[in-house]
């Protein structure tokens, strides 16, 4: 049996926020939550997607980092911004492919998913994982997820030309072997949405 | 040896010359630097050698070289009239507000606060105090008058004199026990959130976390136990615990430029970032060009597009956008779209299809 891993199916989602409040439970960075969870278009589809840091074999945040602050440990997590060093700039914040690190104003600091390192340097899931009621976000061996999913798990990505590896995994078609990200947009349609001011949907959207 | 480890070796035989020199001038050609602490200069000596030298070298990584050359930009315009008052506010604000006081690890929590204060302040006093003497550039004498009063010499030129046995006197004498008082409690403080917190647990080495703790640790208390040895015990074991407070000291400078130590080196940076951040809302915001929203400033985004193609970080895409110009919630949102794509195949949706 396969060390455990953790696995991304954003298909899988059904936006019920466990894992956002799980995530703050996690002594490392207790109260303070973590994960991103998308809408995708509100109005329109219940689409949502959660997203963890990928752990990057070469982090993009690390290299951009003018204070050195964010350190990768030896088995391959790469941790939140150091506190005696990050300086607060954001540069991790806006070069991050994945759009995983916070900038957390009222302490100026970056602070980001650490895999709930307290956890799983011990071989326990992360919180999110271990909530999640659609498997949506899994730590399971390769073997397990082989038997369980339809698709094939892949941590090779592309954005422009550049190439990066996780430690991280995404379920994608068993034929495909990098996702390369493309913008996609989804086009607006206004006249299909609703003019109703007591729409949920569309207070939600004022309201973020 | 790169061409980036030279120029900071350079730099660091340079800084180190120049403090040399300074002691040589500022204790009149060593008349009157202390023989019984030469130890200490030559281990001040190697700190900041290897000190200037790990700053020299970090100031050549692409995002530290950026933010190095911005920062002074924008400081300097601190100085034009139409700043003068606004950034000058700004300025004092930031040092009262984050460096004496440091707000911002009050936010963190009360008693991770009260550790590093006292640790910060312990450590600035204590520094304040040791060097100066140590490199002869402060000295008492006894007045030839009085023998009961005391002059304090900067840089060998008699300056103001007083009492003795005065409460000046007492705390100026004792101002290593405050500093070592100071620290200790800081430490102590320190270690308890160590010991007692999962998630510090999980995360702190050794090296990094508690061997800072434990030097300054020592550091204090062999100081405090030389103050004891000589008031209240006759001297007893003095010259042992001078060895021994000598050898934490030293170890300590030592140690300066590799381990967490350095953050007081280099986090002073924090302030360049202010401005910086201040200069790049002027300038004004890079909006998304995927939701058309506003979320860095033009400064910032223009300076991490320099920042990537220094690091040959290629986020150019197929069809001429840039990724570094996409939100990061829009990036987000745009993996889960983009894996959502790749299982709307023909022969996927086919197989849905074929499933009804």
């Amino acid at each position: 049996m396969s060390e455990r891993a953790f696995y991304i199916d954003y298909s899988r989602c059904i936006g019920c926020q466990s894992c956002v409040q799980a995530c703050a439970e996690c002594d490392t960075h207790r109260g303070v939550s973590l994960i991103h969870l998308e809408t995708i278009q509100r109005r329109e589809s219940v689409q949502t997607a959660p997203q963890v840091c990928m752990h990057c074999e070469d982090p993009i945040c690390a290299r951009v980092c003018p204070a050195d602050a964010i350190k990768k440990t030896p088995d391959g997590v790469v941790q939140s911004s150091l506190k005696p060093r990050c300086i607060g700039c954001s540069n991790c914040v806006l070069a991050c492919p994945f759009g995983v690190p916070r900038y957390q104003v009222e302490i100026d600091q970056m602070m980001k998913c650490d895999y709930c390192y307290d956890r799983t340097s011990v071989d326990k899931k992360p919180m999110c994982a271990t909530v999640c009621p659609s498997g949506a976000l899994t730590f399971a061996t390769a073997e397990e997820i082989q038997r369980s999913r339809r698709g094939i798990a892949i941590n090779s990505w592309k954005f422009g030309n550049e190439v990066v590896k996780t430690k991280v995994f995404v379920i994608v078609p068993r034929e495909v072997e990098r996702v390369n990200v493309d913008l996609v947009q989804i086009s607006p349609t206004p006249s299909a949405l609703s003019e109703d001011p007591y729409d949920v949907a569309l207070m939600l959207e004022s309201v973020e | 040896m790169t061409k980036e480890k030279v120029k900071a070796t350079f730099w660091a035989f340079l800084v180190t010359a120049i403090l040399a020199r300074l002691i040589v001038l500022g204790s009149r050609n060593l008349r009157n630097f202390d023989a019984a602490l030469v130890g200490y200069t030559f281990a001040t000596l190697f700190a900041v050698f290897g000190i200037t030298r790990r700053y020299a070298l970090w100031l050549q990584r692409p995002p530290t070289a950026m933010y190095w050359k911005r920062g002074w930009t924008v400081f300097w315009r601190l100085f034009r009239p139409r700043y003068l008052a606004s950034n000058g506010i700004a300025f004092v604000r930031r040092i009262v507000v984050d460096f004496a006081l440091t707000r911002f690890i009050w936010r963190r929590g009360r008693m991770r606060w009260a550790a590093h204060w006292f640790i910060l302040w312990g450590g600035v006093t204590a520094a304040a105090i040791t060097f100066p003497l140590v490199f002869g550039w402060i000295y008492f004498v006894t007045d030839a008058d009085n023998f009961d009063w005391y002059r304090i010499h900067v840089f060998g030129y008699p300056t103001f004199a007083f009492p003795i046995r005065s409460v000046f006197g007492f705390f100026v004498f004792h101002g290593l026990v405050w500093s070592s008082v100071l620290v200790v409690a800081g430490v102590l403080l320190a270690l308890r959130r160590r010991f007692r917190d999962h998630g510090a647990a999980a995360l702190q080495r050794f090296g990094e976390d508690l061997l800072p703790l434990l030097l300054l640790f020592a550091i204090s208390v062999t100081g405090l136990m030389l103050t004891a040895s000589y008031t209240w015990m006759k001297g007893y074991g003095y010259d042992f615990l001078a060895v021994l407070h000598a050898i934490t000291v030293i170890f300590t400078l030592l140690w300066l430029p590799f381990g967490k130590f350095f953050h007081i080196f280099q986090r002073p940076a924090q302030l360049g970032i202010d401005f910086y951040k201040r200069a790049g809302e002027e300038g004004g915001q890079a909006q998304c060009i995927r939701c058309g929203q506003p979320f860095a400033t033009q400064l910032q985004i223009g300076d991490l597009k320099a920042v990537q193609s220094a690091l040959c970080i290629q986020y150019g895409m197929q069809d001429g956008t840039h990724y570094q110009d996409v939100c990061p919630a829009c990036r987000r949102k745009n993996l889960a779209l983009t894996q959502d794509a790749l299982w709307r195949t023909p022969e996927a949706e086919l197989q849905r299809f074929d499933r009804f």
